[in-house]
């Protein structure tokens, strides 16, 4: 009998479906908005909080950015996976022969999409709030260009790894800071004068995140199962 | 009440379990499951509540790892168990377009009575019409053998009278149906296998 197209069409009609969840604030969990106004949130606190010297603001403020949008990934971490978890949505999956890396793959793309780019598109109003110039804005953007799809992939890894744990969403945020580190160091460094090897340590540690998560998130849906 | 086959021939299927063992935890539930089922074949897993229906369901569906013995299942596989693989904000007609549009089905009818929620979000069904929404999704999958865990659970006279007709109209088009449930089931033909048969004696459990 004849099932469906081919598997990349199946993985389309996954990845649009993944967005619209992930995107709009589907489960009752907050949608993509809510770690962007943490996000925005932080960069409007910070000037109160230090005062408004614009010197200082604009030494730190980057940094401060590149903390803020990693804090700002641990907010969606609940409604990654475990939503479809439940639901049974791996296992319809599964059941038709699509490999859990690959759904997973997918669903890395779909939130940074929904995480990433938004991150990406506000950062120029968080870079006024902090008084930062152009050049850095455009360190920073690039920085985030490459950055941000690690921490997507390091989310989703966390999420499927502690998808159906009690406590999972608390436990989520604590694994992912430390995962996430060499990110914010190597971010917040290609910040340096100096410092374009930040960047390519960046996109390296990126590219690692990237390339382990799907095997690590698929691997941690069907160790759920047993 | 019959209804119109969908789909005119179905790749012939089957189901061969030989020797199964299935575990949950470090629990053995069930020991020695065997049988084989071919086109138009309907078993009925029977057994009281926590004895293994669900968990021999996963691993025959390749969900779960058999503890020890065989499936072979040719032709593809679709599961409807307790939980509605279907997004709770969405209406009920695009939900069920998702996986439509996935498996490349034909559209069967409205053989659920869904049309009229369809525009419904999930999250609002009562538990029989989310189970009408679970057996709508795994008939619209086209796959030849079905695995149902309680597919009547929930549902009132009437509809549970109609679920059990569309297996047959399943079954009439050479299909296999394989339904765990602690209920009796008025089906032609229905091999039963009482999983009570199956438990291993205390003393042999690792």
């Amino acid at each position: 009998m004849t099932r469906g197209g081919s598997a990349l069409g199946r993985l389309w009609l996954i990845f649009r479906r993944d967005c619209a969840a992930l995107l709009g604030g589907a489960r009752g969990r907050g949608g993509a908005t809510l770690p962007l106004l943490f996000f925005i949130s932080v960069a409007m606190l910070y000037p109160f909080g230090v005062g408004p010297d614009a010197r200082l603001l604009a030494r730190t403020g980057a940094g401060v950015i590149w903390v803020a949008a990693l804090l700002a990934a641990i907010l969606p971490l609940d409604r990654l996976v475990e939503p479809d978890v439940e639901a049974g949505f791996f296992d319809q999956w599964a059941l038709r022969g699509l490999s859990e890396e690959a759904v997973m793959l997918v669903r890395i793309v779909a939130h940074w999409l929904c995480f990433g780019v938004p991150l990406m598109l506000a950062t120029p109003v968080a870079a006024a709030l902090l008084s930062l110039d152009l050049t850095q804005l455009g360190r920073l953007e690039l920085g985030l260009l490459v950055g941000t799809p690690g921490l997507a992939a390091i989310g989703v890894m966390i999420a499927a790894l502690t998808a159906g744990l009690r406590g999972g969403a608390a436990l989520g945020g604590l694994l992912l800071i430390p995962l996430a580190v060499p990110m914010l160091i190597f971010g917040a460094g290609s910040l340096q004068p100096g410092g374009e090897g930040g960047l390519a340590l960046l996109a390296a540690a990126s590219l690692v995140a990237v390339a382990i998560a799907p095997f690590a998130a698929g691997a941690a849906i069907r160790a759920a199962r047993e | 009440m019959a209804f119109p086959l969908s789909r005119a021939a179905m790749q012939p299927c089957r189901l061969t379990v030989d020797d199964l063992a299935c575990r949950r935890g470090d629990r053995v539930l069930v020991r020695g499951l065997r049988f084989v089922a071919g086109p138009g074949d309907a078993l009925h897993l029977a057994g009281p509540n926590g004895i293994g229906k669900s968990s021999v369901l996963r691993v025959l569906a390749g969900l779960m790892r058999a503890y020890a013995g065989r499936v072979e299942a040719i032709g593809t596989i679709a599961l409807s168990d307790e939980r509605l693989p279907l997004d709770g904000h969405r209406p009920l007609g695009q939900a069920l377009a998702f996986w439509r549009r996935i498996d490349g089905a034909v559209d069967t009818g409205d053989r659920f009575g869904l049309d009229d929620l369809a525009d419904v979000p999930v999250r609002y069904l009562s538990t029989g019409q989310r189970k009408r929404a679970g057996l709508a999704a795994l008939a619209a999958s086209g796959a030849g053998i079905w695995l149902l865990d309680e597919p009547l659970n929930g549902l009132d006279p009437h509809w549970a009278g109609i679920a059990q007709s569309v297996i047959e109209a399943h079954r009439a088009g050479g299909g296999i149906a394989v339904i765990a449930s602690h209920q009796p089931l008025a089906l032609a033909q229905l091999a039963v296998v009482s999983l009570l048969d199956h438990v291993p004696a205390p003393d042999i459990l690792p």
